[in-house]
């Protein structure tokens, strides 16, 4: 080890960083919306990577599968059932332009007193609910992800459970109405 | 690390506004409705960054308790975030299903295209 953590983790996160910033210009750039999928895709894995430098191991595994394996899965499933290639027609440029400049700079503004990145006196760290003390006396769970997921914040997940099974249920219905369509 | 710290703090705010703004401006330019669903997993992959980053400490791991560690990232942003992501796809595929009925009703995804056809509509309906 003569390369300490304190000095190449930063350098990872700023890379990947980067390599995100340049894949999200191709998908705003490119036409063609197979390539847009695949470069989603990728953009998802990168993610991934970034979210294990940053020590979100869970996250990690949740995207890579679900952001970069599930929903490219379901894109790609909604362009065989439509169009591959995006209509050129008369873009639309300067009211969005308009709107994400204006987003952009009240952003700036608004995360311009967000603490240093990494640094462990910020409040996140030093105030609020201190899981990591109080997983093992009251869970018995050492992953104090899936304690915080599963018994602190259980009626979270209740409610996430909730949200997915509507909109199974929508997309269900929205095809059962296809297939009837198509008999009558 | 003096010269990485500046650099580091204006790429995590630089970057992930940079994402957010790209993402609202697909959602909004772009007729596409399979590219606007693409603008809005961009959006809100942003919004998973914003959360992720704060909770990291420089030289710390992963929230798994074991005595060789001492320092950990903070759990909660990754549990809000893994709710957030399965939440995405769960918008996401009702997204791309109701792409697919719009296709089947009006022959195409586009915006403009659909917004014409329902003016023709009307206008055959008035005469």
């Amino acid at each position: 080890m003569t390369i300490s953590a304190e000095f190449l983790e930063p350098i990872i996160t700023l890379v990947l960083l980067l390599l995100l910033a340049v894949i999200a210009f191709g998908i705003v750039r490119v036409r063609g919306l197979f390539a847009v999928v695949i470069m989603l895709g990728a953009y998802s894995f990168l993610m991934a990577t970034l979210f294990i430098v940053l020590d979100a191991v869970d996250v990690a595994m949740t995207e890579a599968s679900v952001g970069a394996g599930i929903s490219t899965v379901l894109f790609l499933g909604a362009l065989y059932l439509t169009d591959v290639k995006e209509a050129t027609g008369r873009a639309r440029r300067l009211a969005p332009m308009l709107v994400a400049v204006v987003t952009a700079g009240v952003l700036i503004w608004g995360l311009s007193d967000l603490p240093e990145f990494g640094s462990a006196d910020q409040p996140i760290h030093t105030k609020g609910a201190d899981y990591l003390d109080r997983s093992i006396p009251e869970t018995g769970i050492q992953n104090v992800v899936s304690s915080v997921l599963a018994s602190y914040r259980g009626f979270d997940t209740l409610g996430e459970t909730a949200v997915v099974f509507t909109a199974a249920i929508g997309v269900l219905a929205l095809f059962a109405r296809r297939r009837s369509d198509g008999k009558g | 690390m003096t010269l990485i710290d500046p650099l580091i703090a204006l790429a995590t705010r630089g970057v992930t506004i940079f994402l957010m703004v790209a993402g609202l401006y697909v959602v909004i330019a772009r007729g596409n409705m399979v590219k606007k669903l693409v603008g809005l997993s961009l959006f809100q992959s942003s919004v998973y960054l914003l959360f992720i980053l704060p909770g990291k400490i420089v030289g710390g791991t992963a929230p798994i308790i074991d005595p060789a560690f001492e320092v950990y990232a903070h759990p909660l942003p990754h549990v809000l975030i893994l709710t957030a992501i399965v939440v995405g796809i769960g918008t996401l595929a009702l997204g791309l299903a109701l792409v697919v009925r719009i296709r089947e009703a009006f022959g195409t995804i586009e915006e403009d295209e659909i917004l014409a056809r329902e003016d023709a509509v009307r206008v055959e309906r008035d005469e």
